[in-house]
């Protein structure tokens, strides 16, 4: 993996990552994925991918409000908040 | 006032709570300075919280005048800091959390809580629950409790060194892909990861959520049978807990282990693993079959891929929900962010350590346009060959046994720099968890003063059976009786 692999994957899962630190993901994150690699030495090609450990499918329920407006007890914790609202620098000139 | 607290199991100390010999207050104040005490040495907790602790240990003390609580009424426990706690700061070990004070109490936490066990506090984990070593902490590495220079392993390593040094008499813990199992063997203590789905997810902070579930740490099988039997049961808030009836976990502890049929993994017994440590595994299977039991050898011939499989099945799933610390509804946020993308990154960027950033961007990577298939799908697929390899096994046996780790307690920086070698520790331990069953650690004879684990793994929801092979092996010898000594503790 290439450094620029690196600052494109940093990129998009939103890490901001100075570029020390990319050349030593780069040096580690190769040494991981060639041993994740060892995978391919198994052929595979008839098998069934498995997603959930007991095979189970997501249980649904009725589409009922079932939880209290908590909106000032949750925005306690919050960075940053006006009248309700999660503030974030401005997205739209 | 107990003297000796190291020496008592929950259920002596809960019939002494009961016969009123000592109250819960004073059980919990004993435990606050034993924390207060030794702590320092060991980094296991995050957060103590004595206020709270004193005053749930009042209210036992209520109910046990009143003749009511059971079991588990007034004894001090504690709870990884992965669990959410109402009102008190959860911070999965990274500074991302150092400032939440969670708004809800986990199902865990609420159960323990109706069932009267005290806590004592918050303990210390790897960040996000990743890392086999308790070293990814924000909040500094813990020390294993038998030699301060070593790891108590990871990620559940508060949990186990607090246990083991008798500054709680149960933790609650996580397994992803070893977490209760390894700190267990590390630290000489008894720790039970039980099947996926078997205690409730909701209110534990989520890492890999096809993999993660919640377990006990404690002294003995016996301990860890009360805590489970609080905690398990299904939970409507979970939309991925079973709903399976929860057996009585005491009833069957007393059962003789004749005719059970225990198989021996070659692959986990194999030439290469350190002859100490496979000659003390052999010691306890041996006990196991002169009480009764018979040996079979068996193969589970994909584990050797289990761990390249849940490099990318873990991290995948990591990658997904670790998208929700974005600096703007809780957590850590940058200063000065000057537009929402920066925001973003530099709030993920500060508040994210060293290995889960690894993490996030090999989830990433095997997620991304193109590479889905060679690696996610591909991963899927030996993740089914895993399962089928126990399927077939339990065809035929009742009981897998081998070793919980390859090696004993490392010392402290020896696999820091190398991810690869760090992630291979856990060899023994992930093919459990990527088929979904039940795991557990107990402690057999120490290798060079080092305590050693040896692992069962159990059919789907055979938590009983689990938890009674481990308490005949512990009526029928004394290995998890062995602590650490006060001395150890203040080197």
């Amino acid at each position: 993996m290439q450094p620029s692999d690196v600052a494109r994957i940093a990129n998009l899962a939103k890490l901001a990552a100075d570029a020390s630190e990319i050349d030593q993901y780069a040096s580690e994150l190769t040494a991981i994925l060639s041993m994740v690699e060892q995978m391919n030495a198994l052929d595979t090609t008839a098998i069934e991918p498995l997603a959930h450990p007991l095979e189970l499918t997501q249980r649904l329920r009725s589409d009922q409000i079932t939880e209290p407006d908590q909106r000032k007890y949750f925005q306690q914790i919050a960075p940053m908040t006006e009248d309700g609202f999660y503030l974030v620098p401005r997205v739209i000139e | 006032m107990l003297d000796q607290p190291q020496g008592v199991s929950i259920g002596e100390l809960a019939a002494r709570l009961r016969r009123r010999e000592c109250s819960s207050r004073e059980l919990t104040a004993d435990y606050l300075a034993r924390i207060e005490r030794h702590d320092s040495a060991l980094n296991s907790f995050i957060t103590v919280t004595p206020e709270a602790a004193l005053a749930a240990a009042d209210a036992a003390d209520q109910r046990l005048a009143r003749g009511e609580g059971g079991p588990l009424t007034g004894i001090p426990i504690a709870h990884k800091d992965i669990f959410c706690t109402q009102g008190v700061r959860t911070s999965c070990a990274s500074r991302m959390l150092d400032n939440f004070i969670a708004p809800y109490d986990a199902t865990v936490v609420s159960r323990l809580n109706q069932a009267g066990a005290v806590s004592l506090g918050k303990t210390n984990m790897d960040e996000f629950a990743m890392g086999s070593s308790n070293e990814t902490s924000w909040y500094g590495p813990v020390k294993n409790p038998w030699d301060t220079t070593r790891v108590p392993g990871g990620s559940s390593g508060g949990s186990a060194a607090a246990v083991a040094a008798g500054l709680c008499l149960a933790a609650t813990g996580t397994d992803t892909g070893g977490s209760i199992r390894q700190p267990a063997a590390f630290c000489g203590i008894t720790g039970i990861k039980p099947t996926y789905g078997r205690c409730s997810r909701w209110g534990m902070i989520a890492f890999a959520s096809s993999l993660d579930q919640a377990g006990v740490l404690a002294r003995s099988a016996a301990d860890a049978a009360h805590v489970l039997q609080a905690m398990a049961g299904f939970d409507p808030n979970d939309s991925t807990c079973a709903d399976e009836p929860v057996p009585d976990y005491a009833t069957n502890l007393n059962d003789s282990p004749r005719g059970l049929r225990i198989g021996v993994p070659r692959e986990f017994l194999s030439p290469e693993l350190d002859s100490r440590i496979a000659a003390v595994i052999e010691q306890a299977i041996e006990l196991l079959c002169q009480l009764g039991a018979e040996r079979h050898d068996i193969s589970l011939p994909n584990s050797a891929l289990s761990v390249p499989a849940y490099y990318v099945v873990a991290p995948a799933e990591c990658s997904s929900n670790l998208a929700r610390f974005d600096g703007v509804r809780f957590g850590h946020r940058c200063a000065d962010p000057i537009d929402l993308d920066d925001l973003y990154q530099r709030s993920r960027g500060e508040g994210f350590g060293t290995e889960v950033k690894r993490r996030i961007m090999i989830g990433t990577y095997v997620l991304s346009a193109g590479y889905y298939d060679a690696y996610y799908l591909k991963a899927q697929k030996i993740r089914r060959l895993i399962k089928e390899d126990f399927q077939r096994a339990f065809a035929e046996v009742d009981i897998i046994l081998g070793p919980t780790a390859p090696t004993t307690a490392f010392a402290l920086g020896a696999k820091t720099a190398d991810p690869v070698a760090m992630y291979l520790n856990d060899i023994f331990t992930i093919s459990t968890n990527l088929a979904g069953l039940p795991g557990m650690s107990v402690p057999v004879a120490p290798v060079a003063g080092l305590p050693v684990g040896l692992q069962l793994i159990g059919n789907y929801f055979a938590e009983a059976r689990l938890l009674n092979v481990a308490h005949q092996l512990q009526q029928a010898s004394d290995w998890h009786l062995a602590r650490p000594t006060e001395q150890k503790l203040r080197s």
